[in-house]
Formats: C-alpha cells, sequence, structure tokens
C-alpha cells in the first residue's frame, strides 16, 4: 500500500521507511517559526528551565508581524524582550519585513521540509510541497530545545481540481467555497491536498492563499506537489528543493473531492464564521464601513494588481476607510515600482506598512462598535477586527476593492 | 464540584482571549478578559475547580497557547466538548490542562448546573447522571500524568 505526500514528508522526518495515517511518530523539525503573537511567553518559559538550550539555532526564524509598529508601551515591551533574545542567541530575525507566512515562503520554506510555526496558518507552506502546521508555544519551545517533536500521522483528504477559475473569479472564492462545503471542522486532523491539471493554471499567490486557509476548515496541514510555477518560484528565491514528494498511486486517502474550477463564484464568507459562504451577489446591500486588501491570505503583489485594476481612476466611497497592506517589503516595493501604491493612494486608500494589519485586529484598522468591514483577512469570527459587537465579511482583492468603491458589498464586475 | 459553564458550537480562540490582549506581558494580566465577546462577566463569576462545556469544535481559529492558558489561570478543571479543534486540544493537554471528549454532556446539561468529575476513570456525574467520557490517546494521557510537555524537559 502506498502512501501519502503527508505520511512520506513525516516518514522522512521520523527516520522510518514508512508509517500510516493513525500513526504517532517522533520527528525532528527542519524549521521553526515564531512570532510576535506568542513568542515573549515562550521566552519566559525558556528563562524557566532547569537546563535552557537551543538545539539548532539555525532552524529558528523569529518574525514580528502581528503589532507591528508597536501600538502600546506592553506591546513594545514584549517587543523588546523578543528582539534582545533573538539577538543574544543569534536567531534570524525580522521585524516589520512583513506577516511571517510571507516572509517564510519568500526566504526559507523548501519542498519536503516539516516546518512547526507559532501560528495557525503555517499551513501555507503546502504550496511549496512542504509540511508546515500550526503550535502553541509550549509545543514551539519543545522543539526549540530538543529539535524533535511528535506527530499523530493525519489522513489525508485529496482535492482534484480541473479546468479554470473564470474571469473575475479568485483562489480565495474557490477556497472559501471549499471550507463552506467541508465545514469550519470538516478535515479536523487532516491534511487537505490539492492535485489535477487545475493545478497549472493556478499561480504560487493563489496557491499560498488555498493552503493558507485550510486550517479554516481545521487542516493540520494543506499540501501541493511540487511541479513547474513552484520550481520556478524556488528558483526566482535562490533556493532548492529539500526533497520532492508525492502521493503514491495507491495511497489512502478519507476523502477525495472533484472540483470543477470553472463552476466556481465570486463568494462572500458572512459574520462570524469563515464557512458561512454564500454567492457575493447575495451580500449586495451590505453597507460597510472599512474594507481591508492585505494579509497572508490576500496581500501578495497579484492580489494588490488586482485591486489597482479595480479601482484605477476611481475613489474610495465617502465615509469608507480603505486599508490596503502589501503582505512583505518586496511587496511593497514592487508595488510602488508598478505604480499600484500611487494608484491606491490616488483613490483614497490609505497604504500602510507590511503587517497582519486589521487581520489581526488589534494593531490597525480596529473597528468599532456596529461597524462593518470587507476583507481580505483569514478570518471573520466576531470581534476579530475590534469590537465584539461589529462584523466582518470575507471575499477576494476584487470584491474588498469595488465595495470600497461603492460603500456596500459589491463584485467587481459592478464597477469596471 | 464545580460549576458549568456552556458554550456553543465552533468556539474559538479569539472569543477565548482577544487578539489585544494578546501580547500583555503575562496570563495573569490576560485572563480577566476570557470570553469578553460571549460572556463578559466569565472572568469575574469562575471559581476554582470550575467546568466549561462545549458543543462541537471547541477552539477553533488562531494557535495561541494563551487560550487553554487563562482558562487554567482562572482554575478551570477542565473543558469537556463534543470535539476540539486539533490546536486547542493539543495546545490544551501540553499545558496540563484536561480537555475531554463527550457527546452526550453539553445536550444534558445546563448553565450552573454542579458537576463532578473523575479524570481518571473519565466519568462525569452531574445530579443523578453519569457520562462515560472518551479516554485520551495514550500519548497525550502520559504528557498529561507529568504535568504537561515542559515538566519533561526538567526531568
Amino acid at each position: 500500500m502506498g502512501m501519502t505526500m503527508a505520511e512520506k514528508i513525516i516518514a522522512a522526518a521520523a527516520g522510518v521507511e514508512s508509517t500510516r495515517a493513525g500513526d504517532i511518530e517522533t520527528v525532528t523539525l527542519d524549521r521553526l517559526m515564531s512570532n510576535d503573537g506568542t513568542t515573549h511567553l515562550t521566552i519566559d518559559m525558556y528563562n524557566n528551565l532547569k537546563n535552557p538550550h537551543i538545539e539548532d539555532v539555525s532552524k529558528l526564524v523569529w518574525i514580528i508581524d502581528h503589532n507591528i509598529p508597536a501600538d502600546s508601551p506592553k506591546t513594545a515591551a514584549s517587543h523588546k524582550k523578543m528582539r534582545n533574545f533573538a539577538k543574544e542567541h543569534g536567531i534570524k530575525f525580522y521585524e516589520g519585513e512583513g506577516v511571517c507566512h510571507q516572509i517564510m515562503m519568500e526566504n526559507h520554506v523548501r519542498p519536503g521540509e516539516l516546518i512547526f510555526g507559532a501560528d495557525s496558518h503555517t499551513c501555507a507552506y503546502g504550496a511549496l510541497g512542504a509540511f508546515g502546521t500550526g503550535v502553541g508555544c509550549t509545543d514551539y519551545l519543545y522543539a526549540m530545545v530538543t529539535g524533535t517533536s511528535w506527530l499523530l500521522v493525519p489522513e489525508t483528504i485529496r482535492f482534484n481540481l480541473k479546468g479554470k477559475l473564470r474571469e473575475g473569479v479568485y483562489a480565495r472564492d474557490l477556497i472559501l467555497t471549499i471550507i463552506g462545503r467541508i465545514s469550519a471542522n470538516g478535515a479536523n486532523y487532516k491534511a487537505m491536498e490539492f492535485v489535477g491539471e487545475g493545478m497549472a493554471g493556478l499561480s504560487m499567490a493563489d496557491r499560498i492563499s488555498i493552503c493558507n486557509l485550510c486550517v479554516e476548515a481545521g487542516a493540520k496541514t494543506a499540501l501541493m506537489e511540487v511541479d513547474d510555477v513552484a520550481m520556478a518560484y524556488l528558483k526566482e528565491h535562490g533556493r532548492e528543493p529539500k526533497h520532492i514528494f508525492k502521493s503514491d498511486e495507491d495511497a489512502v486517502f478519507s476523502q477525495v473531492y472533484d472540483i470543477d474550477l470553472s463552476e466556481i463564484n465570486p463568494i462572500v464568507a458572512k459574520p462570524h464564521f469563515v464557512d458561512n459562504i454564500v454567492d457575493a451577489s447575495e451580500c449586495q446591500d451590505v453597507k460597510i464601513d472599512e474594507a481591508f486588501l492585505g494579509s497572508c491570505n490576500n496581500g501578495r503583489i497579484e492580489d494588490l494588481r488586482v485591486g489597482a485594476s479595480v479601482i484605477k481612476g476611481k475613489h474610495v466611497a465617502d465615509g469608507v476607510r480603505f486599508l490596503v497592506v502589501p503582505a512583505s517589503r518586496a511587496v511593497y516595493n514592487q508595488a510602488l515600482k508598478e505604480g499600484i501604491l500611487d494608484t491606491f493612494m490616488e483613490a483614497g486608500a490609505m497604504v500602510m506598512n507590511p503587517n497582519c494589519s486589521v487581520c489581526w485586529g488589534a494593531c490597525q484598522g480596529v473597528i468599532g462598535e456596529g461597524e462593518t468591514l470587507i476583507s481580505t483577512g483569514t478570518r471573520n469570527f466576531k470581534g476579530r477586527a475590534g469590537h465584539k459587537d461589529s462584523f466582518v465579511y470575507l471575499a477576494s482583492a476584487a470584491t474588498v476593492t469595488a465595495s470600497a468603491i461603492t460603500g456596500k458589498i459589491t463584485t467587481a464586475d459592478k464597477v469596471i | 464540584m464545580g460549576k458549568i459553564f456552556k458554550f456553543n458550537k465552533d468556539v474559538d480562540t479569539d472569543q477565548i482571549i482577544a487578539s489585544q490582549y494578546l501580547l500583555f506581558p503575562t496570563i495573569d494580566e490576560m485572563k480577566a478578559h476570557t470570553f469578553e465577546s460571549l460572556n463578559s462577566d466569565f472572568a469575574s463569576l469562575v471559581k476554582p475547580g470550575d467546568f466549561v462545556v462545549a458543543d462541537e469544535n471547541f477552539g477553533c481559529g488562531s494557535s495561541r497557547e494563551q487560550a487553554p492558558s487563562v482558562l487554567k489561570a482562572l482554575g478551570v478543571k477542565a473543558v469537556i466538548a463534543k470535539s476540539f479543534a486539533r490546536i486547542f486540544y493539543r495546545n490544551s493537554i501540553n499545558i496540563g490542562m484536561p480537555v475531554i471528549v463527550s457527546k452526550e454532556l453539553y445536550d444534558s446539561v445546563s448553565e450552573g448546573d454542579e458537576m463532578e468529575l473523575d479524570l481518571k476513570q473519565g466519568i462525569i456525574t452531574v445530579g443523578e447522571k453519569t457520562f462515560q467520557c472518551t479516554k485520551l490517546p495514550a500519548k497525550m494521557q502520559e504528557i498529561l500524568d507529568q504535568g504537561g510537555l515542559i515538566a519533561s524537559l526538567n526531568n
């Protein structure tokens, strides 16, 4: 019996020939990412250990991206603790360079790696054929000290993609549709694997967007095969694969879905659950107070280009705030070069520094009581973007930008 | 004996402890804000030894370990749900807070009911009723027994 991609990566990391869903393996991690959401607590726990020790400092990547620039003295103190510790121990450290997952994709992730990230959206790394999974700070600390951890080998749900997304429909509409179909815990404990001829039409930005959101269905990780598109991305960023795995033909999948990309429509996830999806056309009377284009899910140059093409020559609606937040410094600089930031600024948007911004809901662009946000962020949970009695709708970059122009939820075809 | 606090399905970790408190220096400074969006009196009402009882998919969303940590810091003895999201479940065991799966409990009890938990046997008693819970996987039980994952580093 063959193995899935997830089983193969875990077997390699465990140094065993084969493993099966349901087995528990002790694995050696390839990389350990942590951000300012929890690292200050990890450091406190580290300092309380009887024998503090970092097994392999070269595997650690620490990134300040959630509350940057700091919004309060308390945040500044937590950042200082993280900055000083990273410096003292020689940990690779980024601050203000962008959202952690975008930084990891641009600079670190290699196919075949097993990566722990102290952030749930670490599953994004599957876009490069790496097994990324989110952990809390205790798991992180254990892995930092020992270089290892234990993993329950997940079952895999396979998604066979065929066809092409229609014009005006994006990868984000696709993954929201899938989450709506399988529900917020439809992939709990499982890996989600995407294959099929439909993959060829999906850019790296699309693929990251798809894998990144799989945790919203409860997935442990998301995985895609490494093809020419992935190899070109790696080459462009100066890296080589560690190992390229794909599922065997006789591997066992817990479920298999066939998805025709041409049948996907522009989608909105309504408050307060990511799986609460409807066709965007059903929400067009919903008035918005703020729109957000950014995040690890949808803040790449491709997404900014989509937004800019929708808003060029038009203006943000009266009374609406439109925040545009490139996912990294590289994305920001590219957008600057292409004149995209000018387009947004001329249209009345606010272009912010690369960071998690509104998606994190604690630092930048927080919304008030009774207010409504349309967002390319990762989540629409109650209070996610600010006041507990506020409302977040999730949609594609195109729908978010079109909504910023009209002041109510609008698909891009209505404004172009 | 402890009191039951009930929560619906798909309670995400943003509801347990919101983003704006996560960078506070310590768990003790965060805990007053536990469940603020769902039950703003929770932190003042809950007493050590009380229980959180929830529907499906408790603790979904963010990997923030602050979520089980604030519950533990407030003295919550265990969370019993129909099911848990993966990361919350693992984080809870790692910090030594019991998380127990029971498909029946949520639909059979009310907010404020008094409940007793025999963790070793996996038996819950509420009034005249008893409930047998799903046992923890051996690996998880081992971590819990030693007082959490970090304890194993200090042995």
